[in-house]
């Protein structure tokens, strides 16, 4: 499967609401001298400074799927953009997809795991959304838009730093992962932020989930900080929030995230039917779902990842020996049930 | 690993001895006759020429990708991601019929047997008619196929929710024919009683166009991508399952009710289907390579290329039918003299 999945076409989405510093990102992304060429896909034209033959504008069009699952949406404007790029296969590397401010990820996503075309050509590797520090707190009251685009992220570029101050930063942040945990967060003036930390991230190869934990646990948090003004021998590594501490809980009232976990094996005759049950039941309130499973009788861990009511999942490899057999899984979705998710779950435990 | 291979079997007829190979040397999306000779639409920039026994002639007509194409045997038309329309006469001339003022690509392209053409750039369908005058009408989301009616000026624009069915040339307002879904190529059977549409989905939809009454044709595995019309117009052949797909359309109710009829199955999936201009045979590609000859009749098969290559992209037969010309994705080509 690495075989294969490394001959497609890498798809990155950049999302991020209205004036939050796409544009920057992109024209950042396209003007480093990094050797690589970019099929670039905008909402609007004009707007990049940059001569490439290969940005071509796109009207987003979302359409329902005939098959009588209402959030089974995909953009027909990428399919058809997608198919013509592919004509001009070898002349690029890999293909940015830019939404309007407004959008919604999830319909770009899933056309990634219904369209069998795109499929054979491409693969989707992350969801980048780009934040206005100073504004993003007041649009996540007031724009559902821009709560969408945080809780469906894979990476987060938390922008124009510079305009706030540090408490006002700590509060952003806290509002952010109290929506996703799991997003790599990097914060930025201007963008500047490393293109191998937003580009080519394998956030949808199953052969990449790894572990599933939060960002902000991570012992190399400080790595996510992008300051690259020459504020002479200022530090930036802001030790004291590098486990979680200083950082306030917050929990966004209809956006959240759940995280199960299990030491016991899960019993596959149980879960699997729970699982699809469940995306298909409440797959419109679930943005984002992933995996990794130890099943009962069975030596190799099992990832799984979704969308909506989408699932993708495939034996990755042998567990190894030592490492520690649990079962994770976390959902980031609207007003999830979580009561009745967590019951569901403890019920595909093996009791013995 | 064992392979089903129809080329060792002694239960087919082959002429895979009798095609003369061609090497395009860059990969094909569709092939066409101008005449006597072959052209070969490359992925893009090119067309690939044959006209006689020496290799391929390139003619340079677009700047980029070439994203559609269509011809009537006298001229090739191709729309290209350039925002130009070109076309290729049987001699060799290229003109440039449009160019895009914003440099959209050139998403579909159509012919008219007076000579009128059509494209389209995202949501807008062009027309221009003998006396080079140009009309265009916007539908409400990008166009996914185009073609003309036999009889007429008049235009079929398929798009997301239906089709619209233009008069260039006359006031009123277009007729719309709804079906939820995103159509993609649109055709109209020869006798210009039925009106279908291959969509994202894997299915036709047809319309009975005296009274609009709808065709759904479904149960493909996979996008129907090439759909032809058997000599006479009595059926429609399609790719899209690991068999040609014929749809009966010779009643006046078309297919409503009835089997469609199923050829030439292989344990691959059709990608591509060119019916012969005058007898009862039709020609089909396949994902693995394989192309074979198909008396509709009784179903018999003739391989014409075996499997084991990239998949067929294209497949035209000359308008006398005296000549099958094949290519795959890749740029293998093949030309068989019957």
């Amino acid at each position: 499967m690495s075989e294969l999945t490394s001959q497609k076409i890498p798809v990155t989405v950049l999302t991020g609401y209205l004036g939050a510093g796409k544009t920057t990102l992109l024209n950042r992304i396209l003007s480093e001298n990094h050797g690589k060429k970019y099929a670039v896909i905008v909402n609007e034209f004009g707007e990049i400074g940059i001569d490439n033959d290969l940005i071509i504008g796109a009207d987003e069009e979302v359409f329902e799927m005939n098959n009588g699952c209402v959030c089974c949406t995909v953009r027909g404007d990428l399919v058809r953009i997608l198919d013509g790029l592919m004509k001009r296969k070898g002349k690029f590397d890999a293909i940015i997809v830019e939404t309007t401010g407004l959008a919604d990820p999830a319909p770009v996503a899933q056309t990634f795991f219904v369209d069998e075309d795109v499929q054979k050509n491409a693969r989707l590797d992350a969801v980048v959304t780009v934040a206005d520090a100073k504004w993003l707190s007041d649009r996540l009251k007031d724009a559902p838009e821009a709560k969408n685009q945080i809780a469906f992220a894979d990476v987060i570029v938390l922008n124009k730093t510079d305009l706030v101050s540090k408490p006002e930063l700590t509060e952003v942040e806290a509002r952010i992962r109290g929506i996703n945990p799991y997003a790599k967060l990097h914060r930025t003036e201007r963008c500047r932020v490393a293109l191998s930390d937003v580009l080519e991230r394998g956030a949808f190869d199953l052969d990449r989930i790894l572990e599933i934990e939060p960002d902000f646990l991570e012992e190399d948090d400080h790595d996510h900080d992008h300051h690259h003004h020459d504020h002479g021998h200022q530090h930036h590594h802001d030790h004291d929030h590098g486990h979680g501490h200083g950082l306030k809980h917050y929990h966004d009232e209809d956006m959240q995230s759940l995280s199960l976990s299990s030491d016991k094996p899960l019993d596959p005759a149980r879960f699997m039917p729970w699982l699809q049950n469940l995306v298909a039941n409440e797959g419109p309130k679930i943005l984002r779902s992933k995996g990794i499973l130890a099943f009962s009788d069975d030596d190799d861990r099992y990832v799984f990842q979704g969308v909506h009511m989408m699932l993708e999942g495939d034996h990755q490899r042998p567990w190894k020996e030592g490492e520690p057999r649990t079962s994770r899984l976390v959902f980031i979705g609207r007003e999830l049930p979580e009561a009745a998710i967590r019951e569901g779950f403890e019920s595909c435990i093996v009791s013995r | 690993m064992t392979e089903f291979d129809p080329g060792e079997s002694t239960s087919i007829v082959s002429v895979t001895d009798k095609v003369r190979a061609i090497k395009i040397g860059a990969p094909v999306s569709s092939v066409h006759f101008l005449g006597q000779t072959v052209a070969f639409v490359g992925s893009e920039e090119n067309i690939f020429v044959v006209a006689d026994e020496s290799d391929p002639g390139l003619v340079a007509v677009h700047g980029g990708g070439i994203l559609c194409a269509t011809s009537d045997g006298k001229r090739l038309v191709t729309g290209g991601d350039d925002g130009k329309v070109v076309s290729l006469d049987a001699k060799g001339e290229v003109v440039l019929l449009a160019s895009d003022a914003k440099r959209r690509w050139i998403d579909n392209v159509a012919l008219h047997p007076d000579g009128a053409f059509a494209w389209s750039a995202g949501k807008t369908a062009f027309v221009r008619s003998g006396k080079d005058q140009e009309k265009s009408l916007e539908v409400p989301s990008t166009v996914g196929g185009l073609a003309f009616a036999p009889k007429g000026l008049r235009l079929a624009i398929a798009h997301y929710n239906g089709v619209t069915l233009w008069f260039p040339n006359m006031a009123g307002a277009p007729e719309f024919l709804p079906w939820a879904g995103s159509h993609l190529a649109v055709t109209f059977s020869p006798d210009n009683r039925f009106l279908v549409t291959a969509m994202h989905e894997p299915a036709l939809h047809g319309w009975r166009l005296a009274d609009n009454r709808h065709m759904r044709m479904t149960g493909y595995p996979g996008r129907v991508r090439s759909i032809a019309w058997s000599a006479g117009g009595k059926a429609l052949a399609t790719s899209g399952a690991d068999m040609v797909i014929m749809w009966p359309f010779a009643s006046k109710d078309g297919p409503m009710g009835k089997e469609p009829t199923m050829l030439a199955p292989l344990k691959s999936r059709v990608t591509a289907v060119a019916c012969h201009p005058d007898q009862a045979i039709l020609a089909s590609g396949y994902e693995d390579g394989t192309v074979l000859m198909v008396r509709l009749s009784d179903g018999a098969e003739i391989l014409v290329h075996k499997n084991g290559g990239a998949a067929i992209a294209g497949l035209a037969w000359n308008a006398r039918g005296t000549l099958l010309a094949f290519a795959a994705e890749d740029g293998e080509a093949g030309l068989l003299t019957l």
